[in-house]
């Protein structure tokens, strides 16, 4: 009961004039990145951290805005997938299996609506997963010291790298390329500065929101540039959309997909280092083991486009548990959220849900509105999306390349941070060519100096005794559940894999 | 062969990393585990995975001709003129200009370009700087 009440504390957060309509441009802006092939939910949520950084929004706002984008771009990957057989984003990937062939066989509209009600379902039943479960996990985490928290960043680590590539030592190495990044400036405890080669720009470290607009939009920008693909994918005269209401033994034929896929996403999403990419592809997979017994699936079976959209928005709220609860992200566009929240010095956590409640409430509430939204947005308008599809990279590109720029821009007024930022998008594209996941990069940057934190204060607890970080059956069985995250993939890895990856994803 | 380059200079990152973290200067505020020992983990992080990449190499990935990688590099100068001139020539002309060329190389033909260029700039100018508030940088002439 104490959960609804505070849930209703939430709703009176949300429902002013202003978080209403900051919601309303977040789904709606959120639609048309997940849509375009080449802005997806990581990036299309970097580009827009500095801005409503530098806009002054207080912390509920801004989180409110910037949730609304992540929850629509899961909505809006599906667009492109149905009518152009190209995934907006990478968790739609799924969707285009059956997605297109239901558009060829002139069912788009059907389609469209479909996958339109099971992202609805899918992120609906998440919400209340995470009205429900961040709090149980908050209690758990009020139970880590130092050391817990500190085995707990490694288990990030070890399970995001292990998910997010096809090769652990990348992942690993990514990762250690983020805790160095982090390391950069005057330490925080004793003072001195490490790694600023005199540098006095670099005392203050470099700015998280700087190396994450750089890898994850700029270097996007590279990819386009190196394959010239300039040109739009879409080509309007082949997408018809056709009626658009699903006829009700559709739906009533998809609703298992839909109850079963929403359950798989959601703990896919919960899991750290998941994501929605995982969860829609579990829920895709297992359904067709379940239900394809004639053989209909990749041929336009309306199950297969209903069970990995359903998956992957139940998988982006679920991926909001670990990172409100405990601070520790569970994919590529939770960490980035988490780095806006850094940004505006709050640390998500136990704490947060104790000092800031309203932060927290207003937030979930307004995912309950705005996913409302996003269900009116995406099925009665959704032929107003389409026609976004068809802006050309040539000049969407460019468009993506100076908003970075002036976001970052705007943070300092600094040219020093705008040539740091070049450096991290042809990083970027160089990593993305070599299979270098950039997720635990950016995981490390942002969690790199907690880590370090939490790792002092355990050793100055116990007076240098390393045996400290194993001290306690909690701190144990995180380490366990690290190394299993970390070596499991090895051994089943390439169950997950199949089908799954293009090599320059940039994570979800 | 890609790979084996990579995790070499992945090592080498790592020893160069590991030697400036000896430089760091010690401080009389001490605890237990001081400013070097982090960096020092790090390092041995990235060296040891530097060295698998060197003994399991993954399959070479399909770089870009040389062509395409001397672009990649005149639009990393152009980027790096930008935020250089953006100070001096104002946000509108410089973004212009950037903007232009960035969509001139991603195959517009160069009038359209030009004229995305300059859409581009004063669409940006007029959100984020007349209706959002945003400080841009001002030039010369304010703009």
């Amino acid at each position: 009961m104490e959960t609804l009440s505070l849930l209703g504390d939430g709703f009176a957060v949300a429902l002013t004039f202003q978080n209403l309509f900051l919601a309303l441009i977040g789904c709606f802006l959120g639609t048309i990145m997940g849509a375009l092939p080449g802005l997806g939910p990581s990036n299309g949520v970097a580009i827009l951290i500095p801005l409503a950084f530098t806009l002054g929004l207080p912390a509920t706002p801004a989180l409110i805005l910037l949730t609304s984008v992540y929850y629509g771009a899961m909505y809006g990957g599906r667009i492109s997938s149905i009518l152009l057989n190209i995934p907006g984003d990478e968790p739609a990937l799924m969707t285009t299996l059956d997605g297109y062939p239901m558009a060829r066989q002139g069912k788009a509209g059907e389609a469209l609506a479909l996958s339109g009600i099971a992202s609805f379902v899918g992120a609906f039943f998440a919400t209340w997963g995470l009205v429900y479960l961040a709090p149980q996990l908050v209690k758990v985490a009020l139970l880590f010291g130092p050391a817990e928290y500190f085995a707990l960043f490694a288990l990030a680590f070890a399970t995001l790298g292990g998910l997010s590539s096809k090769n652990q030592a990348k992942a690993a190495f990514a990762a250690a390329l983020g805790l160095g990044i982090s390391t950069i400036g005057v330490d925080g405890q004793t003072g001195v500065p490490r790694f600023t080669f005199g540098e006095v720009h670099l005392y203050d470290g470099i700015d998280f929101l700087v190396a994450i607009v750089g890898l994850f939009a700029l270097s996007e920008v590279f990819v386009f540039l190196e394959s010239h693909r300039g040109s739009a994918d879409a080509d309007a005269s082949k997408m018809k959309i056709g009626r658009l209401t699903p006829p009700a033994s559709m739906l009533r034929e998809t609703t298992p997909a839909m109850a079963r896929s929403t359950v798989i996403g959601f703990i896919a999403g919960v899991l750290p280092g998941a994501g929605a990419s995982l969860g829609s592809f579990l829920a895709y997979s297992i359904e067709k083991r379940i239900s394809d017994k004639k053989g209909t699936f990749g041929k336009g079976d309306p199950r297969g486009v209903a069970a990995p959209e359903a998956g992957n928005n139940a998988a982006a709220g679920g991926a909001l548990v670990p990172m409100l609860a405990l601070g520790v992200p569970g994919s590529g566009t939770t960490a980035v959220l988490l780095a806006m929240l850094l940004a505006l010095n709050i640390t998500p956590g136990p704490l947060l849900f104790q000092q800031n409640p309203d932060v927290v409430w207003g937030l979930i509430a307004a995912l309950f509105i705005g996913n409302g939204m996003l269900l009116l947005m995406n099925i009665p308008m959704v032929s107003l999306f389409v026609r976004v599809l068809l802006i050309p990279p040539k000049y969407l590109m460019p468009i993506v390349a100076m908003v970075s720029f002036v976001g970052i821009y705007g943070i300092s007024g600094s040219t020093f941070d705008l040539l740091v930022m070049i450096v991290f998008g042809v990083l970027g594209w160089t990593l993305r060519k070599l299979d270098v996941p950039l997720v635990p990069i950016v995981l490390g940057v942002l969690l790199g100096d907690q880590m370090e934190k939490n790792l002092r204060r355990a050793m100055t607890i116990s007076d240098g005794d390393w045996t400290v970080l194993f001290g306690s059956p909690l701190a144990i069985t995180l380490w366990a559940v690290a190394i299993l995250g970390f070596v499991a993939p090895i051994l089943f890895g390439h169950l997950f894999r199949v089908r799954r990856r293009d090599p320059e994803h940039v994570g979800d | 062969m890609n790979d084996r380059i990579f995790g070499a200079i992945a090592v080498a990152l790592a020893a160069f990393y590991a030697w400036r973290a000896t430089a760091i200067q010690e401080s009389f505020i001490q605890d237990p585990v001081g400013p070097k020992i982090f960096p020092f983990m790090i390092a041995a992080l990235l060296g040891v995975s530097g060295l698998v990449f060197v003994l399991r190499p993954d399959p070479a990935p399909q770089w870009p001709h040389l062509s395409r990688l001397f672009e990649i590099a005149v639009t990393v100068a152009v980027m790096v003129a930008y935020a250089l001139l953006l100070p001096e020539a104002g946000f509108v002309i410089s973004t212009a200009f950037a903007a232009a060329f960035l969509s001139w190389r991603l195959d517009a033909p160069p009038l359209k370009a030009a004229i995305a260029g300059i859409a581009i700039s004063v669409g940006i100018y007029i959100v984020f700087h007349l209706i959002l508030g945003l400080s841009l940088a001002r030039g010369p002439w304010g703009f």
